[in-house]
């Protein structure tokens, strides 16, 4: 199977990353993934380098380049995927260090930055440097929701040949998850209808019950803002799935990732000498809290993120109704079509404004439970 | 009270070892010198070595207290005795089974430590008989009071009631300054300190946090707020923490307003608030209406991302949002 039937509906980015690949002449040094999330940014670099270092050239999916690419464990791929806030200068100045050297095994040395919009300022215009000037055999592919300058900055952007990816259609979806996935055809088609486009978050939907009931819990908080006291339950209810989740996440990696250090630095060592490498294994062990307090803010915000979406979906939803197009939750049309007769389009559009203004407020790293109550007292007006 | 703020009983100053325990600069400073001189008033010539305890080791503590040719006196100030190590700490312990003539021992100590040895530290030397002098940080409004009372009897003055909540209103909490200020006040005042000399040369408040500020904007007071915002940009609150004041002052109305009227100490645990809270709350709903809390809550949210890099000014943006809360407060 070739490593391109990853990409699910992208015809026409396959189309040209597939002839860089054969093609010298198509071939350039700094590639920009950008689409909406979920459409698969990541994987099509990931694909992407498969198919460069692939042993026939062609991205057969069979062959060693092919296959440790795509698994991460390839020798010349170097994968950044950001678990914090932020990427630093000090990570981006290391990796061009690494992006410098000749490929060892594979055809090219290739640098995958997964959220390249989360490259702080100085990080970006070390990162510049190298993209203006690469070495021969070295390429950056990078991932960014869009090519805005908000996103990418446009130095970096100029520099790139762009791949723009398109919303995977709910049919291509299915196809996936029932292929690749093995779920039953109706679960994956119901999945692929409300996943508003997004792959990896069908396949959650599909697979995960805690998932299913999370989404059906925020998509009953617009039509259950009843009593002036809903409005701190529904925030609440938002607030605690997001807490749940970071929790959930750091219980299970912080600890061990922490006794790990300890160990390292000689932590439960005797002896003469103990008391002073405890005192440096002190600096690293904050160090590493702070890294990890970073990783739960930013798991609190991809699933408060998550759920904002989700709602901001009902409300265009109750928007077009009347127009009759396609619905971003189908499953729950009968509550839109309600709403859409109780609510004037010009509420409907205030309590989505309110929606995405949370969504924002968030990213300027106002307190979520300030934010999410705002806006649900917005909401039940 | 603290002992060291007082003049403690001579006897007891100059014994041959003491233990400093507590955080607070102004009062460990003072029991240190108050014990060198206790020292020194036994034996003049006596020689002071002031050490970290970080800094000291055993042989140096050795060497340090051992009995000296023609024992002359000598006075050892071991400070940060919480950063100890394992080795001097019990080179210290055996120097207390068995000290020294003429050596006078003062160990500071903040409580803390790190390691076994440094917390098991003032115990050790409770036990082998040290003066020892408290030193904690005063954090009762009561303790400060009697400081106050404390520092202008030693400047040889008095105080009445009056004259120290103002002088606590106008200083602030540290105690060098509430010091400095009380001699001085002494002095100027020729002995008798009273409310009126206080204001005489202090004027306005030393301290304003967001809570007081927050709390005169719900309650409606217009410039009341506007003046005690004033004071706390003026004396550096940070403005985030007065956003988070308006947020948590706005958002206690709304959820108390929310739950109705109820006892405060059924609705505490289900409300997630401690009951005096709830208590207050209950009083300054009254003002609000529900969509004036609805647009607040709105305001301070905005304020909440606008202090923290969205307003070019913070300033401005937080006497906007105050404003703006008391327009939505008083629209009815």
């Amino acid at each position: 199977m070739s490593v391109w039937s990853q990409l699910v509906g992208q015809e026409p980015a396959v189309e040209t990353l597939s002839s860089a690949v054969t093609d010298p002449a198509s071939m350039t040094h700094a590639w920009l993934f950008t689409g909406p999330p979920g459409s698969g940014r990541s994987v099509a670099a990931k694909t992407f380098a498969a198919a460069l270092q692939c042993e026939q050239a062609t991205g057969c999916g069979e062959c060693t380049g092919c296959r440790t690419a795509l698994a991460g464990t390839h020798a010349d791929v170097r994968l950044v995927v950001p678990e914090g806030l932020s990427i630093s200068v000090a990570e981006m100045r290391a990796l061009v260090q690494t992006a410098a050297r000749r490929p060892s095994t594979g055809r090219w040395q290739i640098v995958i930055i997964a959220d390249a919009d989360r490259l702080t300022e100085g990080a970006s215009n070390a990162l510049l440097k190298a993209v203006e000037e690469p070495p021969s055999r070295t390429v950056f592919l990078l991932c960014a929701p869009s090519d805005h300058p908000e996103d990418v900055s446009v130095t970096i952007r100029s520099r790139c040949r762009l791949v723009t990816l398109r919303t995977p259609p709910p049919d291509a979806i299915a196809q996936v998850l029932i292929e690749r996935d093995g779920i039953e055809e109706e679960r994956a088609r119901w999945a692929a209808s409300v996943c508003g486009g997004h792959v990896g978050r069908a396949r959650r939907l599909a697979t995960d019950d805690a998932a299913r009931q999370r989404r059906a819990e925020v998509l009953r908080i617009p039509t259950s803002l009843r009593r002036p006291s809903d409005v701190f339950a529904a925030a609440d209810v938002l607030i605690k799935a997001a807490e749940a989740d970071a929790a959930e996440e750091s219980k299970e990696r912080d600890e061990a990732e922490r006794a790990e250090l300890r160990t390292a630095m000689g932590g439960d060592g005797t002896g003469k000498g103990v008391a002073a490498a405890k005192r440096s294994a002190e600096a690293a062990v904050k160090a590493l809290e702070k890294k990890q307090k970073s990783r739960a803010t930013r798991t609190q915000r991809d699933t408060l993120d998550l759920a904002l979406v989700d709602l901001a979906g009902f409300y265009r939803d109750v928007l077009v109704v009347p127009s009759g197009s396609r619905l971003n939750h189908p499953d729950h049309a009968e509550h839109s079509t309600e709403a859409a007769r109780r609510w004037s389009p010009e509420q409907a559009l205030r309590k989505l404004e309110a929606v995405l203004a949370c969504r924002d407020a968030i990213l300027w790293n106002v307190k979520p439970r300030i934010a999410v109550e705002a806006m649900v007292s917005t909401l039940a007006e | 009270m603290s002992s060291a703020a007082k003049p403690s009983k001579t006897s007891k100053n100059a014994a041959p070892l003491h233990l400093v325990l507590g955080d607070e600069a102004l009062l460990v400073e003072r029991a240190v010198r108050a014990a060198v001189d206790a020292a020194r008033a036994v034996d003049p010539t006596s020689e002071l070595t002031t050490l970290r305890a970080s800094e000291l080791t055993a042989p140096v503590l050795l060497e340090l207290a051992s009995p000296s040719l023609f024992s002359e006196g000598r006075v050892i100030v071991i400070e940060a005795a919480q950063d100890i190590g394992q080795d001097t700490a019990d080179a210290l312990q055996s120097y207390l089974a068995d000290p020294v003539d003429g050596v006078v021992m003062v160990v500071v100590h903040s409580g803390g430590g790190r390691s076994k040895a440094a917390k098991a530290l003032p115990n050790a030397l409770r036990k082998a008989g040290a003066a020892v002098a408290e030193c904690n940080k005063l954090t009762k409004q009561s303790e400060r009071e009697a400081f106050v009372r404390a520092e202008v009897k030693r400047a040889g003055g008095s105080i009445d009631a009056g004259g120290v909540s103002a002088l606590l209103d106008a200083v602030g909490s540290d105690l060098r300054e509430l010091s400095a200020a009380a001699s001085q006040l002494t002095a100027d005042s020729g002995g008798k300190v009273d409310e009126q000399a206080v204001r005489r040369y202090h004027r306005g408040r030393a301290e304003v946090s967001g809570f007081v500020v927050a709390e005169k904007v719900v309650a409606g007071d217009e410039a009341a707020a506007m003046e005690s915002l004033r004071w706390a940009l003026q004396i550096g609150v940070p403005h985030v923490l007065i956003a988070d004041a308006f947020a948590d002052a706005v958002r206690t109305i709304a959820r108390v307003s929310a739950a109705g009227r109820g006892n405060p100490n059924h609705m505490a645990g289900e409300l997630g608030m401690p009951p005096w809270k709830i208590r207050k709350a209950q009083g300054q709903v009254r003002g609000w209406s529900t969509p004036a809390l609805r647009e607040s809550m709105r305001i301070v949210a905005t304020l909440n991302a606008e202090v923290k890099g969205a307003a070019a000014d913070p300033d401005y943006a937080l006497e906007r949002a105050a404003l703006k809360l008391l327009a939505a407060r008083n629209r009815r």
